[in-house]
């Protein structure tokens, strides 16, 4: 019995020895802390990459955003608008139970309940069925070559842990209570909850069952919130904390220069742009009667040629912008082109002119909202373009608000000029089309077409973009789509945003345009 | 006795529904908090949906009085960002800040009183013109500042202390402290300036202040005169008398500690209700926005409450004057 006890005591202390040779410890900060662990709750991109290492989704991103297999090890079309994924075996959730096909149709439909933020994403399911434990087969509507991205936005979780714990729906806000799955995960990927204090530390663990291969060596990651600027740094700066997400910009020459620390840059998906009142006859915040001149596509491309987009990237960006020619994302895969992304040139004679021809030699003034601390430098861009455009005689006012205000404001479109960001993970090009450039009408298009930009051309093209099942028919569709916004000015694109990461310098990372930092992926040299 | 303190109660409770009142009222102009809930691809009729299940889509008045209604039940909803009850998050949060306070307001007498009395007693020394400038820093460098100072050299360039969080904590029941760990004693130590620098500064000029008046009086010099010892005179006499009106401004400053540590707490990543309201503002969590203002006018109100008593229980002259009043 002694001898057993001692020699149990001794392989417990190897495996621990063995362990912590390549056992690391890694603390990481951002500005907020995450609001829920449940999945299916909060649509919130700083949110959902930290449950991304906890629950897996069937289909997943590689380092270069591609599409590649996670819990679904391989999928194929029966016809245009039935799929059929198979399952990879051998998956067990963090509490033992085995994942299986009951799991993917539960979560399938938890993320579908009207409580989900991510309906938009599940809802593109139409029925689902199980063939067997381990085959699902997913139709929809229409034609959709859509849906594996949006599955990867849709986390799997166990059946069985959520029926025990009365989560079958994400948070519901007229129930007045906390439910089970805001503060415990149960999910398969390569990290576990391992305790929660919610604004104060959030700690993952090591899953040592997981199925996929960990590049990386972490073992276990401690999420600190640090919401003061100052705070984040100075915690970096004295050893604290080995990450900061989001370093801010006046601190990176600073950070650069710090012997023992380092900067990864990256570019996020995420375009900046401008949008203008197209839709009402006379526009609320300017002094022009009687008419709207954004309605006149001389003027939407006067003010696009008016803008010094080099001068705010060195200026107002310290370089931490790429200057874009279009909304179209470079991460949309083969249906992006580098020949999309034309800027038109900055031109204040030929912006001058074209003003003239329009009828508005002497120009107009006219309100620029904007939102403070939203985006990246947000006022102050907005500042500079007021600077740009009153060069060509358009005398911008310039009126920012908090982004709760402002964001409420836009959805009323009560703006004339305003400015956006669209992005956050890399998807399909339907993602922009339908919310952003679609005219507006019932059941989500254009809800964020606050100018209310319309071209019937484009709306109908966007129709048949949604539901075209084929491939290369659909990449010339999207390219003339983009053509026929980008002829038009519909929208004038800024930049896109790049984002800094700053940590020890013996830390390696990738850096993925939707600003995840992916923990199995992370090394401690 | 018994009708000055009804008549003070229901002063409070008047008082209490009026913060509550321009407290709902502003929440109208912080945002749209169903707009930051759901997301950029929300569609309209999700919102639409969200706000009647918030019941955002009420009248003010009617909104005002569910309020009402259920914060005299001690019911605060759930918080719009986190999903989680109000009142369980704030008392999760309430020991971190009074913990700080409590440690803010010793620190300040402790340092203070010594200070504002050996100003007035040896008012032409160095050390007090010392005293009085850097007290002159306290009270004009705003609170923020201060932290991050600190930070900068304690954390950054010495590495003796942390510079945000709380460090370990022990739970005892409901109440988590930091006060039994190394960690947790570190970690108090920077914010527990922060926050009770301006309080010292101002302890330390109404100490010296006072007791300057008090060492000019009849009595102080017929103290002398009898030949008692400058101790005696001092600390027995003068320093007694001086500390009526600092134990009033203590107590009184107290609740100004509990509300003003959001901007402390903010810097140092203090896991207390300061910090929980600055995120509830930034998306328009309504619910724990509510309930932390209640919550801090009543603390405000038990206060003065409080002192009000004493004063009546120490003060026979006000006992006199309320009859006068009374009679005439």
């Amino acid at each position: 019995m002694g001898r057993k006890f001692a020699l149990a005591l001794l392989l417990s202390l190897l495996a621990i020895w063995a362990h912590g040779a390549r056992a690391a410890t890694l603390r990481w900060s951002a500005q907020g802390d995450i609001l829920t662990m449940d999945p299916h709750a909060q649509n919130v991109v700083t949110t959902t990459n930290i449950q991304a290492q906890i629950y897996e989704p069937l289909i997943s991103r590689d380092k270069q955003m591609r599409v590649v297999p996670a819990l679904a090890v391989s999928w194929a079309q029966s016809s245009p608008t039935v799929w059929v994924f198979n399952l990879r075996r051998d998956v067990k959730f963090h509490d033992g139970a085995p994942f299986t096909a009951d799991d993917v149709l539960f979560s399938l439909q938890r993320a579908n309940e009207p409580t989900s933020n991510f309906r938009v994403y599940a809802g593109v399911a139409s029925s689902v069925r199980k063939l067997d434990d381990y085959t699902v087969e997913v139709t929809t509507a229409a034609p959709n070559l859509a849906l594996l991205n949006q599955l990867s936005f849709v986390l799997m979780m166990n059946k069985a842990w959520c029926i025990n714990h009365n989560v079958g729906r994400p948070q519901d806000f007229k129930n007045k209570e906390e439910t089970y799955a805001v503060r415990n995960a149960n999910g398969t990927g390569p990290y576990s909850l391992k305790s929660r204090d919610p604004d104060v530390k959030t700690v993952l663990a090591e899953n040592p069952n997981w199925w996929g291969n960990r590049e990386g060596n972490v073992s276990e990651a401690i999420f600190l919130p640090i919401k003061s600027d100052a705070t984040r740094v100075a915690a970096l700066l004295s050893g604290e904390v080995d990450f900061v997400l989001d370093p801010p910009l006046q601190d990176l020459t600073r950070l650069k220069n710090t012997s023992g620390l380092k900067l990864v840059e990256g570019r996020e998906n995420r375009i900046i742009f401008l949008g203008m009142d197209q839709s009402r006859g006379e526009l609320l915040y300017s002094d022009v009667k009687g008419k709207n001149p954004f309605k006149d596509v001389r003027v939407r491309r006067a003010l696009s040629q008016a803008i010094d987009i080099e001068a705010i990237k060195s200026r107002v960006m310290r370089g931490f912008a790429d200057p874009a020619g279009t909304l179209a994302s470079p991460w949309w895969g083969d249906y992006f082109t580098p020949s999309m992304d034309q800027r038109l040139p900055l031109d204040r004679p030929k912006a001058r002119r074209l003003l003239a021809e329009a009828g508005y030699p002497e120009g107009f003034e006219v309100t620029l909202d904007c939102p403070n601390a939203r985006y990246i430098n947000d006022e102050q861009i907005c500042q500079a373009l007021a600077a740009m455009f009153v060069q060509i005689g358009i005398r911008a006012k310039l009126n920012t608000m908090p982004p709760a205000n402002y964001f409420a404001k836009l959805q009323k479109n009560d703006t004339s000029l305003y400015m956006l960001g669209w992005g956050g993970p890399p998807s399909d090009p339907i993602t922009l089309l339908r919310p952003v450039l679609h005219s507006p009408r019932p059941g989500g298009d254009g809800d964020f077409n606050y100018g209310r930009a319309i071209d019937s051309k484009l709306d109908d093209l966007i129709d048949r973009i949604d539901i075209e099942a084929d491939p290369a028919r659909r990449q010339v569709m999207v390219a003339e789509a983009m053509a026929l916004h980008d002829e038009e000015v519909l929208h004038i694109p800024l930049h896109r945003q790049v984002i800094p990461w700053a940590m020890r310098a013996n830390l390696r990372v990738v850096h993925r345009p939707d600003n995840r930092l992916e923990l199995s992926w992370t090394r401690i040299e | 006795m018994l009708a000055f303190i009804l008549r003070r109660i229901i002063q409070a409770v008047l008082v209490m529904l009026v913060v509550g009142f321009v407290a709902f009222s502003l929440f109208r102009y912080v945002g749209d908090p169903v707009s930051i809930m759901l997301g950029q691809e929300a569609t309209a009729a999700d919102r639409v949906r969200l706000t009647h299940d918030l019941g955002l889509d009420r009248s003010f008045v009617v909104q005002f009085g569910h309020f009402v209604a259920n914060a005299a039940q001690g019911q605060f909803g759930i918080s719009y960002r986190m999903g989680r009850p109000v009142a369980a998050l704030i008392a999760e949060r309430m020991p971190a800040t009074l913990e700080l306070s409590f440690l803010a307001a010793l620190f300040a007498l402790v340092a203070g009183l010594p200070m504002g009395v050996y100003c007035a007693l040896r008012p032409t020394s160095w050390l007090a013109r010392l005293f009085l400038t850097a007290s002159l820093v306290g009270v004009s460098l705003p609170t923020f500042l201060i932290g991050i100072l600190l930070i900068l050299v304690f954390a950054v360039q010495l590495g003796w202390l942390p510079s945000f969080g709380r460090g370990d904590v022990v739970q005892l029941g409901w109440w988590s402290t930091g006060l039994l760990t190394r960690s947790g004693l570190k970690a108090l130590v920077l914010p527990t300036i922060t926050l009770g620098l301006f309080q010292m500064t101002l302890i330390m000029r109404l100490v010296r202040a006072e007791m300057l008046e008090v060492l000019r009086t009849d009595y102080i010099k017929f103290a002398r005169a009898r030949g008692l010892s400058d101790r005696a005179v001092h600390f027995g006499h003068a320093l007694k008398n001086t500390l009526v009106p600092v134990i009033t401004v203590i107590g009184l400053q107290l609740g100004n500690i509990i509300a003003f540590s959001i901007i402390t707490e903010t810097v140092f990543q203090w896991p207390g209700m300061g910090l929980l309201f600055i995120q509830a503002v930034q998306s328009a969590d309504i619910p724990i926005m509510a309930a932390y203002l209640s919550l801090i006018a009543l603390v405000f109100v038990v206060i003065n409450l409080v002192v009000d008593l004493l004063y009546y229980a120490v003060d026979p002259r006000l006992r006199v004057e309320r009859v006068v009043a009374q009679n005439g």
